[in-house]
């Protein structure tokens, strides 16, 4: 996988497929972005997981914390890393030693490792790093596009009037790849240099 | 679902808009309201904490806008725009994101008269300290540089004579000094020039102009280019560093690639208010759809006028870069290979006299302080818009007392010649 520049397919299946998230460093403070995060996919009906070694036995939005991933007590479908990208490693490591490996492991906005993604594709698991699920649901629905996002996408369908918490289709004709050429460009600079 | 590329043409017509969910409609519907229900207290807090994705307040966004600006930012190949209330509000909503009072801007010393009345007047007040530099002379850009040089702000084609700025050289000044290019590409439009293509990091507009493109409505634009980033050096605190206003959110963290859109309509939008009103950002997509076939109609025109007039007796001197002999033809060979835009300016043998009588006689060519209408346009800079400077200013800015401005509309080119040939005759 090119980790520069995510066709939307590969990111529209997982998004479409993945039922289960384990979010690790799921933060209960409601201004940090992983709290944004774990709120949003959880009304969008993922089943969501918060893993915060710091937060056991505290609840976010009534799911109980877990200490580590061996914690969770059964198979989840991705993980998703709220953690800087020196701390990936030891996460994907562990992850490797689960009895049923995820899916998906999934690196949040600004987090990338590309030893770390090289393991985890190596055991058959799809990787997304330095992207954000939350971002990447509202852009593909153009649920974000409220915020004037390009969305990347188009579509002459009429959408469902929506509802609260409901899933939303992501099935729109693509424009491109997951972000404009330009960003995708500053991005691989700015990861080269790093 | 193959990620394939559609065409300028399809984004103009297609992108941010689909059928309205409730009623069907197909074309976008004016949302001419304030407000927004929530759906409950949760909801709320979410939206006003930048938690949920929605609307609050159309102050700081409403559902028309947003469409008109996911369509630029589409066409623009930018990650996000902003729509406000004019090109002047986005000038001082982007620059309120990135200087602190105090800190500079270089700014290019070719712009639309009003932006360099706001920058030199109305910014200075604020502490936003303006130092000039030479379009021309890419130099000129470097020695301005400082250690509180925040950005750099020039024209993709610039005013008033339509010359071509070298938007990558300018580029490789601002990375070299960490600060992001802004691009005023009004008079281009995305059409002819997509300035993120060359190394911008911000684009504006006054969608007043080519993008409404029928002379009706007032709007300006944002576009974030999602390619600095923000958080190195610490210079650009509204984005890199928690906001009190929003509980100590970061900005950058949160939003990514798109993070200075973002800024401008939490932090600049919403507290200092020049909201566009649903109905213009209506109108203005309205224009947009025929973008293509507008831009490139004005551009056939210009060149066949800036021909008619370059043989034309009366005439001193022509400035268009879409002419071969022209100083800029290089330039925009290069950056604008579809056309040279649609205004620029021209000498009279006659002088100040023969300026004021051109404009008397004109039929077709309406004589007004605007551009980028269907209509072809005249000023005659001297005796109105640069009216209250001497000579020797004048002739400095590009609008000495021989000088016409033209903006050419999508009239039958011949007409406009013959508009022309009897108002030079006698």
């Amino acid at each position: 996988m090119n980790h520069d520049a995510y066709p939307d397919n590969y990111i529209r299946g997982i998004l479409n497929s993945v039922k289960s998230i384990a979010m690790v460093g799921a933060s209960p403070v409601n201004v940090r972005p992983s709290y944004f995060a774990f709120k949003y996919l959880a009304q969008r009906g993922y089943d969501m997981i918060p893993v915060n070694p710091g937060h056991v036995a505290k609840e976010l939005l009534g799911k109980p914390f877990v200490a580590s991933l061996r914690d969770i007590g059964r198979p989840v479908d991705m993980i998703d890393i709220f953690r800087n990208s020196s701390h990936i490693m030891p996460v994907v490591e562990e992850a490797l030693t689960l009895d049923l490996l995820p899916k998906v492991i999934w690196m949040q906005l600004g987090a990338r490792d590309d030893a770390a993604a090289e393991k985890a594709e190596a055991a058959g698991i799809k990787v997304v790093m330095n992207r954000c699920p939350k971002i990447e649901y509202g852009r593909l629905s153009s649920e974000i596009s409220w915020m004037g996002v390009n969305s990347r996408t188009l579509s002459s369908k009429r959408p469902p009037a929506p509802t609260q918490g409901m899933r939303l289709s992501l099935n729109r004709m693509s424009v491109g790849g997951g972000d404009t050429a330009a960003s995708d460009r500053a991005a691989k600079n700015k990861s080269e240099q790093s | 679902m193959s990620d394939r590329l559609p065409g300028f043409s399809t984004l103009a017509v297609h992108a941010g808009a689909q059928p309205d969910p409730t009623t069907g409609a197909r074309a976008t519907p004016i949302y001419q309201t304030t407000s927004f229900v929530f759906n409950d207290a949760d909801h709320a807090a979410s939206l006003f904490g930048l938690q949920a994705f929605g609307n609050i307040y159309t102050r700081i966004g409403n559902p028309t806008n947003a469409v008109l600006e996911e369509r630029v930012a589409a066409l623009e190949g930018g990650t996000a725009a902003l729509a406000v209330a004019s090109g002047h509000a986005a000038q001082v909503v982007v620059l309120q994101q990135l200087l602190q009072p105090g800190d500079e801007f270089i700014a290019a010393r070719k712009l639309y008269g009003g932006s360099i009345n706001q920058f030199a007047h109305a910014f200075k007040s604020f502490g936003w300290n303006v130092v000039w530099a030479d379009p021309d002379d890419v130099a000129s850009f470097e020695r301005a540089v400082t250690p509180r040089t925040k950005a750099i702000f020039i024209e993709s084609i610039a005013n008033p004579a339509g010359s071509i700025t070298d938007i990558e050289a300018i580029s490789t000044v601002a990375r070299k000094a960490g600060v992001p290019l802004i691009v005023d590409n009004t008079l281009a439009s995305p059409y002819l020039i997509r300035p993120i293509d060359h190394g911008a990091d911000i684009v504006v507009h006054s969608l007043t102009k080519f993008l409404g493109g029928h002379g009706n409505s007032l709007g300006g634009i944002i576009v974030d280019a999602g390619t600095f980033d923000w958080s190195a050096g610490g210079k650009y605190p509204m984005l890199s560093e928690p906001r009190p206003e929003y509980h100590g959110i970061r900005l950058q963290e949160t939003f990514g690639n798109f993070a200075f859109a973002i800024a401008c309509r939490v932090l600049g939008l919403r507290d200092l208010g020049p909201a566009l009103s649903p109905f213009n950002a209506f109108m203005i997509l309205t224009g947009i759809e025929t973008l293509p076939l507008r831009m490139q109609k004005h551009c056939d025109n210009a060149k066949a006028v800036a021909e008619f007039l370059a043989g034309h007796p009366a005439v001193s001197a022509v400035n268009y870069a879409g002419l071969a002999s022209d100083k800029y033809n290089q330039l925009a060979r290069k950056y604008a290979p579809k056309g040279a835009g649609a205004v620029f300016t021209f000498s009279l043998k006659g002088g100040y006299d023969a300026g004021v009588n051109l404009v008397s006689k004109l039929q077709l060519f309406s004589h007004l302080a605007n551009v980028g209408d269907t209509r072809s346009l005249v000023i005659h800079p001297a005796s109105t818009t640069h009216s209250q400077l001497d000579d020797a200013a004048k002739i400095k800015s590009g609008a000495g007392p021989d000088v016409v401005r033209l903006s050419i509309g999508i009239e039958d080119k011949e007409d406009l010649i013959a508009d022309l040939e009897q108002a030079l005759g006698a």
